[in-house]
C-alpha cells in the first residue's frame, strides 16, 4: 500500500519536472563573461545572523563576507591590500595608522558611507556590553579619531604589528541603521545593509539565504546576480543534490574527490574539481610539563619515527601536503628554508637511547629506570585526526614506544583535559594564520587554564622574537623575525607537524572565470569575476 | 471524574519542576558550555573575553541559582533567548520596538516535526492494521510469515541507508522526487495547490522513512493482541451465536484488541515533537531533532531547556489522555477510576 501511495505520488509529479535535459549539454564551449545567472551553493550549518563579530560561526562569516567590507582585505597572493581604504599610512614611530578611505562610497541603501561609520563599528567591537569574542585586538586602540569624511587615524599605546589583519579581519556596519539599536539582538542581524557585492535579499529560516548583487556596490559589479546558498546538513545529501544538477557547487572531503569523482565519468562532464591550499594543519602536540616530553631528544624521536607522507597519502588521500612551519607555504611568512624531519626510524631510535630509554627487560617496549615508555594520544572525535592517531600508534611501535589512542567529545576534551593540562599527547589542529603573530599560541606568558599555549611551550628566544614581531610594522622586516621563530620551533620540536590539507570544491561548469590552479588565497578571490553563461544559466530560475 | 482529573492536573506541577530540575542538573553535569564551543577554540577570541560572555549569560554562578534565574523566567512562560550569538527566542516570537518580528525557534521548528510525524503515523495506522489483523487470522500460515518478515525487515534496515538509496534513486536517477529540504526555490510563485503538491512532494520521503521504521512494533501490537482476544471466552460464544465471522472479527475481536493501543498513542504524544536527527539532516529538514542536536552539541541552555520542558508536559499531558481515553473506552477501567 505505501508503494502504491508513494508511486503514484512519484507518478504524478514525474512529468512535471522530468524534461530536464542536464546531460545533453556540452559545456565545452567559451562563451563571453556576460552578467546573470544564480549560483547555488551549500552549506552544513545556518548563521545566527550576519554580524561576524557577533556571531562567530563560519556559516556566518562566509555569507556575512559577500555582504560587508572591510578596511582591508588579502589579495590574491595573500598580500594585504586596500578595501574600502584606498590606501593607509603608518606614522615613523609605528603607532599611529591613518586609513583614507576611497571616494563615493556608498551602503546599499544610498547612504554615503564615510569614516563615522568606521568609528562606530570600532565603538561597538569594543564596548564592553557586546557579546563579542573579537575584541582585545581594538581594545588595545587607544585614540580612534576621523579627522574628516574620508580619513580614519586610530593610534594604539605600542606598535602593534597585527593590527592591519584585523582592519583586514573586522566588517564596517552602518551607524545610521544601528545607532539606536542593541546590537546584540538587533533585527539588523537578520536583514543586513552592507556595502558589498551582494546584498540579503531572502532569509528562509532553516533552508537557504538568498543574495542579490548590490548596485551600490564599493567595490564594482560582481557578474551573478544571485547567490542561493541552501542549507544542507549532511554532505551525503549535498553530493546526491550536486548529481541532481540542484547545486553548482559544494565542498568535498577527500573520499568524494579522489575516489568516487574518477569513478563516475557522468559527473565529470559537468562538474569541476578545484583544490586549494587549506586553512590549517594538523599535528602532534606534547605536553612539555609531563617527563619525558620536557626532553628535546624525545620529542625530535618522536618526530623522526612519524611518516609524515604515509599520514597524509592514508588520511588525506594525497591531498595535502607536509609543513615545517605554521605559515600557508608559498606566502611571505613561510620560511622557504626549513624542510620537515624525514621518516628515520634509526635516528629515533638513537635519540632515544641517548635520552636513556632502550628495551632493557626485552618485551618490545623501551624503557626507562624500569618504566616502559607508554603514552596516551589524545583527540576530539574528528574521523582524520583519529585514523591519523592510529598511524602514528604503528610508527610508534616500531621504535618501542607503547601509545594508546583516546577519542573524546569537544567539550569534555577541552575541559578535562586542556584546560587542567591533563594529557601527554594530543593530536589537534591549528590554523595557517595570514598574519605571522601567533602570541597566544607560543609565547610562554600564555600558559593560564584557559589560554592557547596548553603544551606549555617556553622558550626566551622565541619570547623575543613574538614580541619583536609585535612591535615591527614593515613586512620585510617582520618576516625575518617570523622566519627565525619557525626555525627555532622547528628545530625544538614542541609539536609534529603532520599534515596541511587541500581545501576541495566541485563547482558545476557553467560557472566560468574561475583561477585554476588556484593562487594562495583559494579559487574565492575572485568570485565578482565569476559568470555563468546565458546558453548555461538554469531554466527554472527565470521566474525569478 | 473532573475530581480525578483536577487532582491529576494538579499533581503534574510538583512533577514538571522536578523533571525540570534533575534535566537542568544532569545538562550542567555535561563538561563545557557555549563559550568552550570548538568553533570558539580560535587565538583571536581571548579567555578575557569569553570570561565576559561567561558573565553576560550568568554561566559563572552556581548551577543552583542559574536554576532559581531560570525558574523565575518560566514562571512568567518566558522561555529566554538562544546563547548562540543572535539570541533567538526559544519559544516564541517577539517584536523589538521598530516592529521587526523574530520568529521563535521551537515556533518555526515545531510544525514541521508535527506535521512529518503526523502524517507517518497515519501512515503507519493505515498499514499496520490490516496487516496485523491478516497476520493473526492466518497464524503461522505464509502470509503471516510474508508480513512479520516485512515489517521487521523495515524495523531492522538503517533509516539512514534507505533513505540515501531512496534519495538516490528518486531524485537522481527519476527526478520523481525532490532530494531534500522542504520546499522548492520558487516555491512563493506557485499557486496555492502548486504549493501543497511542493510541500508533499518533499516530505513523500521522510514521512515513508519514519513510517517504514515504526510500522513493526505497531503491527505485531495488533497481531499479538487479536491472537488473545480470538481466543477469549466471548469470541467462542459470538461464534456459537452464529454471528457470521466479519462480525466476529471486526465487532468483537478487533475492538477489544485495539484497547491497549490507546495507551501506546497516549505515550507517543511526546514522540511526537521529537524529530530524528539523523532523518533531519539527511532531508535537510529544520525540525525539532536537528534543533535539540545542535543546542546540545553548542550547550545552548536556554533551548536544550524549552525543548526538555515541553517534552516533559507533553508527556504528562500524553499519559493522562491516554487514562482517561482508557477510561472513556473500557467499562472496567472507568469503574475502577471512579472508586
Amino acid at each position: 500500500m505505501t508503494w502504491v501511495l508513494l508511486t503514484a505520488l512519484m507518478v504524478s509529479c514525474g512529468d512535471s519536472s522530468s524534461n530536464k535535459s542536464i546531460h545533453t549539454i556540452d559545456y565545452s564551449k567559451d562563451y563571453p563573461a556576460n552578467s546573470g545567472g544564480t549560483l547555488i551553493d551549500a552549506m552544513t550549518g545556518e548563521p545566527s545572523g550576519l554580524i561576524a563579530m557577533i556571531a562567530g560561526e563560519s556559516a556566518a562569516s562566509a555569507i556575512a563576507g559577500n555582504i560587508f567590507n572591510s578596511l582591508l582585505k588579502y589579495d590574491k597572493n595573500l598580500e594585504l591590500t586596500g578595501e574600502l581604504a584606498k590606501s593607509w599610512e603608518i606614522s615613523a614611530d609605528q603607532r599611529t595608522i591613518t586609513f583614507h578611505l576611497k571616494p563615493d562610497l556608498k551602503w546599499a541603501d544610498n547612504t554615503a558611507l564615510t569614516s563615522d561609520d568606521v568609528l562606530f563599528t570600532w565603538q561597538k567591537v569594543t564596548d564592553e556590553k557586546t557579546r563579542t569574542p573579537y575584541g582585545s585586538d581594538f581594545k588595545l586602540v587607544t585614540v580612534a579619531e576621523t579627522p574628516d569624511a574620508n580619513t580614519f587615524r586610530v593610534t594604539y599605546k605600542a606598535p602593534y604589528a597585527p593590527a592591519l589583519d584585523t582592519w583586514a579581519g573586522l566588517h564596517i556596519l552602518p551607524k545610521h541603521l544601528l545607532k539606536d539599536q542593541d546590537i546584540n539582538t538587533t533585527a539588523f542581524a537578520r536583514n543586513p545593509v552592507g556595502s558589498h557585492y551582494y546584498k540579503l535579499e531572502q532569509w528562509k529560516n532553516g533552508q537557504y539565504l538568498k543574495l542579490t548583487r548590490n548596485v551600490n556596490a564599493t567595490q564594482g559589479q560582481a557578474k551573478i546576480d544571485h547567490l542561493l546558498s541552501r542549507i544542507i546538513p549532511d554532505k551525503a545529501a549535498q553530493f546526491l543534490e550536486l548529481s541532481a544538477d540542484n547545486i553548482d557547487s559544494m565542498g568535498l572531503n577527500p573520499i568524494q574527490y579522489a575516489r568516487i569523482f574518477p569513478a563516475r565519468p557522468e559527473l565529470n562532464k559537468n562538474i569541476a574539481l578545484y583544490k586549494e591550499l587549506g586553512n590549517s594543519y594538523t599535528y602532534l602536540g606534547f605536553n612539555l610539563k609531563r617527563k619525558p616530553f620536557d626532553d628535546i631528544r624525545v620529542r625530535q624521536a618522536i618526530n623522526y619515527a612519524i611518516n609524515k607522507q604515509e599520514i597524509i597519502d592514508g588520511v588525506l588521500l594525497g591531498l595535502g601536503e607536509p609543513v615545517a612551519s605554521p605559515y600557508k607555504p608559498g606566502t611571505r611568512w613561510s620560511n622557504p628554508v626549513l624542510k620537515p624531519y624525514p621518516y628515520d626510524p634509526a635516528k629515533a631510535k638513537a635519540l632515544l637511547k641517548a635520552a636513556g630509554y632502550e628495551d632493557h627487560d626485552g618485551d618490545g617496549i623501551i624503557d626507562k629506570d624500569g618504566k616502559p615508555f607508554s603514552f596516551e594520544i589524545l583527540t576530539n572525535q574528528n574521523k582524520e585526526r583519529e585514523m591519523t592517531g592510529v598511524l602514528i600508534q604503528r610508527r610508534l611501535k616500531e621504535v618501542g614506544i607503547d601509545a594508546n589512542i583516546r577519542v573524546l567529545e569537544w567539550a569534555s576534551f577541552l575541559g578535562r583535559f586542556i584546560k587542567p593540562k591533563e594529557f601527554d599527547v594530543v593530536v589537534l589542529g591549528w590554523s595557517l594564520s595570514l598574519d605571522p603573530d601567533q602570541y597566544s599560541i607560543w609565547h610562554s606568558s600564555q600558559q593560564a587554564p584557559g589560554q592557547f599555549n596548553f603544551i606549555s611551550y617556553s622558550n626566551p628566544r622565541v619570547d623575543k622574537l613574538l614580541e619583536a614581531g609585535r612591535l615591527e610594522l614593515n613586512p620585510d622586516k617582520r618576516m625575518k623575525i617570523y622566519h627565525e621563530f619557525s626555525a627555532i620551533l622547528l628545530e625544538d620540536s614542541p609539536i609534529v607537524y603532520l599534515s596541511a590539507g587541500y581545501g576541495l570544491s566541485a563547482i558545476h561548469k557553467r560557472v566560468r572565470g574561475i583561477s585554476n590552479p588556484a593562487p594562495p588565497a583559494g579559487i574565492g578571490h575572485n568570485t565578482y569575476e565569476w559568470n555563468i553563461p546565458q546558453a548555461y544559466a538554469r531554466s527554472e530560475m527565470s521566474e525569478h | 471524574m473532573l475530581k480525578y482529573l483536577l487532582k491529576r492536573f494538579f499533581w503534574m506541577i510538583p512533577l514538571l519542576v522536578g523533571i525540570s530540575l534533575i534535566s537542568f542538573m544532569i545538562m550542567h553535569l555535561a563538561p563545557g558550555d557555549i563559550t568552550s564551543s570548538e568553533a570558539s577554540f580560535n587565538p583571536k577570541a581571548s579567555e578575557e573575553s569569553r570570561q565576559k560572555l561567561r558573565e553576560l549569560y550568568s554561566l559563572d554562578k552556581p548551577v543552583i541559582v542559574q536554576y532559581s534565574l531560570w525558574m523565575k523566567r518560566m514562571a512568567t512562560l518566558n522561555f529566554g533567548t538562544s546563547f548562540a550569538s543572535h539570541q533567538r527566542p526559544v519559544f516564541w516570537q517577539t517584536k523589538d520596538k521598530d516592529g521587526n518580528v523574530t520568529l521563535g525557534m521551537i515556533q518555526e521548528a515545531l510544525p514541521i516535526t508535527l506535521l512529518i510525524n503526523v502524517l507517518s503515523l497515519i501512515l503507519i495506522i493505515a498499514i499496520a492494521l490490516p496487516l496485523g489483523v491478516i497476520s493473526a487470522l492466518k497464524q503461522n500460515q505464509l502470509a503471516d510469515r510474508v508480513i512479520t518478515l516485512f515489517v521487521f525487515i523495515g524495523f531492522a534496515i538503517p533509516g539512514f541507508w534507505l533513505a540515501l538509496m531512496l534519495m538516490y534513486w528518486t531524485g537522481v536517477q527519476h527526478n520523481w522526487l525532490p532530494i531534500s529540504g522542504l520546499q522548492s526555490l520558487g516555491h512563493e510563485h506557485l499557486h496555492w495547490l502548486g504549493k501543497t503538491l511542493d510541500t508533499l512532494k518533499h516530505l513523500a520521503l521522510p514521512v515513508f522513512i519514519s513510517a517504514i521504521t515504526g510500522l513493526a512494533g505497531i503491527a505485531l501490537f495488533v497481531r499479538n493482541g487479536m491472537l488473545e482476544v480470538l481466543h477469549q471466552d466471548y469470541i467462542t460464544t459470538a461464534r456459537s451465536k452464529g454471528l457470521n465471522e466479519h462480525r466476529v472479527i471486526y465487532g468483537h475481536a478487533l475492538r477489544n484488541a485495539l484497547l491497549p493501543l490507546i495507551t501506546i498513542f497516549g505515550l507517543s504524544i511526546p514522540g511526537l515533537i521529537g524529530g530524528s536527527v539523523i532523518a533531519e539532516s539527511i532531508f535537510a529538514i529544520p525540525g525539532m531533532g536537528k534543533l535539540f542536536y545542535d543546542a546540545v552539541l553548542m550547550r545552548d541552555f536556554p533551548v536544550i531547556m524549552g525543548i526538555l520542558t515541553i517534552g516533559a508536559l507533553l508527556t504528562l499531558i500524553g499519559n493522562l489522555v491516554a487514562d482517561v481515553a482508557y477510561a472513556w473506552a473500557d467499562p472496567r477501567v472507568r469503574r475502577g477510576v471512579m472508586q
